[in-house]
């Protein structure tokens, strides 16, 4: 007892500026409410953070209000255009959900708050170390001016009931669709998921990968791009709608497939096929494959506009997303079935157990299924390769 | 009460007046009677001692009504009762609630304002139509309806615009006499526009027939083609 | 009052149109650029697929508003004496009070190749998979003329009906038949030609919408590229800000290409009444334009059924749980769509109410309060502010919405429900204006007079005279106040900074989900609201007149 009281009083001792300042953060948050901008593209996503809404109101007196976005851009759009208005402050953005050439532009021009990451109590479970996926974003330095919420992993879903072997390689696409003419689309470019695509064949068919890892050159970006336009220009013919149109998005596509209309769609997170089929989104005989090299993962991140009128709400809610019990529902099958952030090793074992007891289905792959992750090309790839697309398929 | 018109001429706007100037005077409980071709103006006069001259045409002359000045008044203060071709009822309203609609303010309380319409309604073979539809009448009874919403208004003058055109011969005969009669009763001044010389016989007032501008008439000069019979009412 | 509405509707355009001009030649100092040039409209031209999507903009634009004036024509031509003014208003009232979006939405579901007809088409044709076809989002923009075609047939048929009520029709005729001119050949001659100058403002709105319309081309038109206005939206929201500036290039672009279309059409007009003069001296009588006119109706049945379908086709899906291709009904219903409103179609529905109510009044105050300002100036209205009421609804929204929304923002106006308000009231009061001033002059003047003469100030006569008289017009316009406000989609994403979701907003949102169910949930509520808004202004007055006979059967004393 005494040795605990010790230790706490110890602890108290250790942590006393961080903890001071945490709980400045928490009174100044009380009351507010947080405009939390995010795609509102996914059912279970809009019903996950109105729960984490609940959450933070019943805890911390902090509501959220969820801003849906088609696309994350439009919040990007909207703190630029605040501040050539000359509003540098209360902003009408608080919380923005966002990765890759967003991060990258808000960073790029100052339009972040922060860093801020690691003042957050709940980052102690997260790998913050040099180099881990949480401190990099599209090879991009995080530099704690976003925090981690979720892990995306690139995934292909098909009906098991129409396709009996899947390509196992994105090479091996060219000749399934030549087999399968008018089964299998992607996402316009425009969209991130269709640009992640275009990222994942790169990846693959890139004569010097690691060269992606760095921002792209006129010149590199002519060399490592010219295997994948050879393969575009192979496999585009046999596309839905012989390639001169494709899908908004993933999520159209998705509807595609349950309307047979295709017979692969892709999803950058896991679980969401598995999570389709019980919403009856999906016929029960939809499953997830990958390439057998693996496929680009990435994490998903929130971030805090400079001008943000709520930041210190912002806070504690970026604080709360990162709690373990929350991670471990947020990666629960039934409710959102996206992968946690957090360390395994450093969650204590009742955390630990939240999660190994969470349940399974049969269209949710395993972690050794999904096989390796691969990194993110840098972001310049990303935005050079949807303008090159556009140049060469857009009439 | 009388109602003296001195030189009055209606005119659009920067054009010639309508008709030549008109001095009138008409005596309590006289109705006087203007007749004239379609389109000289007949109405306008009527709009303009009414108070409701459309925008764009100008009024010279003065209208008197108990030798006060009418020109400054907007319609609703000057008193002056209308009574059109069809009789205009107002369409939302029961045929009671469109005499309480004219029954004057001095009538207060609920039950004395109804009293007072109920007694319209009989004195004009209405009895027990109060919460009828108007549109449900026969052309008649509605211009009864609205003689009396026009009367329980108290006006000090009463303009008649063609009253009767619209009802065949009998009727029109009942309803010249019930009209006449009532106005006489009241002793108050009416003026009347009609194209039919039974009405102005009828009326027994000052008759004047509107006579065009010539195109070369000028201004000033324009003749002074009407005539008046003027029988010495009682 | 007039002032009111002047700074009301015409200074925020103007400032609107200003800031994305000034934006369109490198003059937009909030992001650095302060440099007049040309360069975005050369960096708006190399965008790939640029001149695609300007010939997208106008095959669609100008090709819906032609098919619509033909269709509608043809049909008032066919129909006209054959059915009531009132049997058609209410047949009309469902397609007009339906949004475009959600329209868009169940044509889209309607005619996609695993959509409805296909399913219906599926047994017959031995189709185990949805064919390849491409029948929405097709690159030659067919089925957004279609789209569009089956929102403004509908209208443009009002239009002409009420311009019709002003004309002898039937007087005309006789008269011309009697002349040995067929059906057909007396419409084109005589009637058609009197018809035209009521209707050309419409006609231009039509045009300016078909030119410009976001909502319909991002859920049916083609996608790469899409047409102009899409590409636009785009541009504005995406990351790299400084494609605003080619963005609002772009904007003016469209404001031209709107402004080039009126050219056009005022040209057409004239070669028209020149070659229109010449052939009715030549008085031809041989032309025949019966199958013309059976061929307009048939096609405007057609669409009509497809637009009611694709009604239908959204509220089935708000009720489907499982409904997998070829299937022609769902496997399994579900009522989860609908049971959980805190998902997000509650707030929607009370936004978009809250809107709907506030714009609505607003508008119908100030229409009220302008045609009474009329009333008591005696005098009726000028050519000019005819015009200023038409004007919102003719410079097309994107042009000046951006600017508008810099300008808000300025203020700190923007992101409130007060900025949406005004921006939505900027296009309902139009058309509140334009339902209303028609009834509003045709009431019989001597009501009013009466009321005067029986000692009835101006404000009696207002309140206990012309209101309850109007009444039925006035709800009639509240009730396209309602539809218009629920239908707007780009004032309420640009002023509500995305903060104020309506049914709207989301339904187009959700259009590119993969859950057709809960579109149809919004879909449906998008397209029932104005529904039941039509529905109250037809039962409201029948309920308070139904002693009122001269009241009821649409006359206005």
């Amino acid at each position: 007892m005494r040795l605990i009281s010790t230790l706490s009083i110890l602890a108290t001792l250790i942590t006393t500026p961080a903890a001071a300042d945490w709980q400045d953060t928490l009174d100044a948050a009380r009351g507010q409410t947080v405009y939390w901008n995010a795609w509102g593209g996914d059912a279970r996503t809009n019903a996950f953070i109105a729960w984490v809404g609940e959450q933070t109101e019943k805890l911390y007196d902090v509501s959220i209000e969820h801003v849906r976005l088609s696309d994350t851009a439009e919040a990007v759009t909207r703190v630029i255009s605040e501040r050539a208005a000359g509003l540098d402050t209360g902003g009408s953005v608080d919380l923005i959900w966002i990765n890759g050439p967003n991060f990258l532009a808000m960073k790029e021009q100052d339009l972040l708050f922060g860093p801020f990451v690691e003042d957050l109590p709940n980052a102690a479970y997260v790998d913050l170390s040099p180099g881990a996926p949480a401190t990099l974003d599209f090879t991009v330095p995080v530099e704690g001016m976003e925090s981690p919420w979720r892990l995306a992993r690139f995934v292909f879903t098909y009906d098991s009931a129409r396709v009996d072997a899947p390509p196992d390689s994105m090479a091996e696409f060219v000749d399934w669709a030549a087999t399968n003419p008018g089964r299998f689309t992607h996402p316009d470019p425009a969209n991130f998921m269709g640009a992640t695509f275009l990222k994942q064949a790169l990846v693959e068919l890139a004569p010097d990968p690691d060269v992606l890892l760095k921002p792209a050159t006129d010149a590199s970006f002519v060399e490592q791009t010219a295997p994948l336009w050879a393969w575009y220009d192979a496999l585009r013919p046999n596309l839905w709608r012989g390639g001169e149109a494709f899908p908004e998005n993933h999520s159209v596509q998705q509807q595609l497939l349950n309307d047979g209309a295709v017979d692969i769609s892709m999803s950058f997170d896991p679980a969401s096929t598995a999570a389709a089929i019980e919403q009856g989104l999906l016929p029960q005989t939809a499953r997830v494959f990958v390439p057998e090299d693996g496929t680009i993962g990435n994490v998903s991140f929130v971030a805090i506009p400079y001008n943000a009128a709520n930041a210190a709400g912002a806070q504690v809610v970026a604080n709360h997303l990162l709690d373990p019990a929350v991670q471990a529902r947020m990666q629960n099958i039934e409710v959102l079935g996206s992968f946690s952030v957090l360390d395994p090793a450093k969650l204590d074992a009742a955390a630990r157990a939240a999660f190994d007891a969470l349940p399974t289905a049969p269209a949710l792959p395993t972690l050794e299924e999904l096989g390796p992750t691969l990194p993110e090309p840098h972001a310049s790839w990303m935005t050079r390769l949807t303008e090159e697309w556009a140049r060469r398929y857009t009439r | 009460m009388t109602l003296e018109l001195q030189e009055v001429a209606v005119a659009p706007k920067g054009a010639r007046p309508l008709f030549p100037p008109i001095t009138l005077t008409v005596r309590p409980g006289e109705v006087a009677t203007v007749m004239g071709p379609s389109g000289i103006g007949k109405s306008t006069l009527l709009d303009a001692v009414g108070g409701h001259l459309a925008h764009g045409f100008t009024l010279s002359g003065s209208i008197r009504l108990d030798g006060r000045d009418l020109s400054p008044l907007p319609p609703e203060a000057r008193r002056i009762g209308l009574m059109f071709q069809d009789a205009v009822l107002f369409p939302h309203l029961s045929v009671g609630d469109n005499l309480a609609f004219g029954l004057a303010r001095s009538a207060r309380g609920r039950a004395a304002r109804r009293a007072a319409v109920e007694t319209a309604l009989d004195r004009a073979g209405l009895a027990d139509l109060y919460d009828r539809d108007p549109a449900t009448l026969s052309g008649g009874q509605r211009s009864r309806a609205a003689l009396m919403r026009t009367l329980l208004a108290e006006p000090r003058a009463l303009l008649l615009d063609e009253p009767f055109s619209k009802l065949d011969t009998t009727l029109r005969d009942d309803l010249r006499a019930f009209t006449f009669a009532h106005i006489r009763d009241r002793g108050i001044p009416a003026l009347m526009v009609t194209h039919d010389p039974a009405d102005a016989e009828a009326a027994g007032g000052t008759v004047i027939e509107l006579t065009e501008c010539t195109p070369q008439g000028s201004r000033t000069g324009c003749p002074h083609h009407m005539r008046r019979r003027n029988p010495d009412p009682a | 009052m007039l002032v009111t509405v002047a700074f009301g509707l015409v200074l925020p355009i103007a400032a609107g149109l200003w800031q994305t001009g000034r934006a369109g030649v490198g003059v937009l100092p909030a992001i650095g650029a302060t440099e007049l040039s040309l360069v975005p409209l050369r960096d708006l031209i190399a965008l790939p697929g640029f001149s695609t999507a300007l010939r997208l903009t106008l095959v669609t634009g100008l090709g819906a508003t032609a098919l619509s004036i033909l269709l509608a024509v043809g049909v008032c031509a066919a129909m006209h004496g054959r059915m009531s003014a009132r049997a058609s208003g209410r047949l009309l009232t469902p397609f007009l009070a339906a949004p475009h979006a959600a329209m868009a939405i169940g044509l889209a579901f309607l005619l996609s190749p695993s959509g409805w007809i296909a399913r219906a088409l599926a047994p017959l044709a031995g189709w185990d998979r949805p064919p390849m076809l491409a029948t929405v989002n097709d690159p030659g923009g067919v089925a957004l003329i279609l789209g569009l075609t089956v929102k403004e047939v509908p209208f443009l048929l009002l239009v002409i009906l009420s311009a019709l009520s002003q004309i002898p029709v039937r007087e005309h005729l006789a008269a011309g038949r009697s002349l040995g001119y067929g059906r057909g050949l007396v419409w084109i001659k005589v009637i058609m030609p009197q018809v035209w100058p009521l209707i050309r403002l419409p006609v231009m709105v039509v045009l300016a919408y078909s030119l410009s319309v976001v909502d319909m081309a991002l859920i049916l038109g083609p996608s790469n590229p899409p047409t102009l206005a899409v590409l636009l939206l785009r541009l504005f929201t995406a990351p790299d800000i400084g494609l605003m500036l080619p963005a609002s290039a772009g904007a003016l672009v469209q404001a031209l290409l709107v402004a080039a279309a009126f050219a056009v059409l005022s040209l057409l007009e004239r070669a028209g009444r020149v070659l229109g003069r010449w052939w009715v001296r030549r008085g031809g009588r041989g032309l025949s334009a019966e199958p013309g006119l059976w061929m307009a109706t048939v096609l405007s049945a057609l669409l009509f059924a497809a637009g009611a379908l694709a009604m239908l086709s959204l509220l089935i899906w708000s009720f489907a749980w499982r409904w997998p291709w070829p299937g022609f009904l769902p496997d399994s219903w579900s009522l989860r769509a609908w049971s959980t409103p805190g998902s997000g179609w509650a707030a929607a529905l009370g936004n978009t109410l809250i809107l709907a109510v506030a714009t609505t009044a607003l508008s119908l105050a100030l229409a009220i309060a302008w045609l009474e300002g009329e009333d008591r100036a005696r005098r009726g209205r000028a050519g000019w502010a005819e015009a200023l009421i038409y004007l919102p609804l003719l410079v097309p929204q994107i042009g000046f919405l951006f600017g508008l929304n810099v300008l808000f923002l300025r203020l700190g106006l923007t992101g409130g429900y007060t900025a949406v308000i005004w921006a939505q009231a900027l296009f309902v009061f139009p058309y509140v204006m334009i339902a209303l001033s028609d009834p509003w002059r045709a009431l019989d003047p001597r009501l009013v007079r009466a009321a005067g003469s029986l000692g009835a100030g101006p404000w009696r006569r207002l309140f206990t005279v012309k209101l309850p008289v109007l009444l039925t017009p006035i709800l009639t316009a509240a009730a396209i106040g309602v539809a218009v406000s629920v239908a707007q989609y780009l004032p309420t994403l640009f002023m509500g900074a995305g903060r104020i979701a309506t049914l709207t907003t989301e339904a187009v949102t959700l259009s590119s989900s993969s859950d057709r169910r809960v579109t149809g949930v919004y879909a449906t509520l998008q397209a029932g609201l104005p529904i039941a808004a039509y529905g109250a202004a037809f039962l409201i007055p029948a309920l308070l007149h139904r002693n009122r006979r001269s009241l009821q059967a649409g006359g206005a004393a």
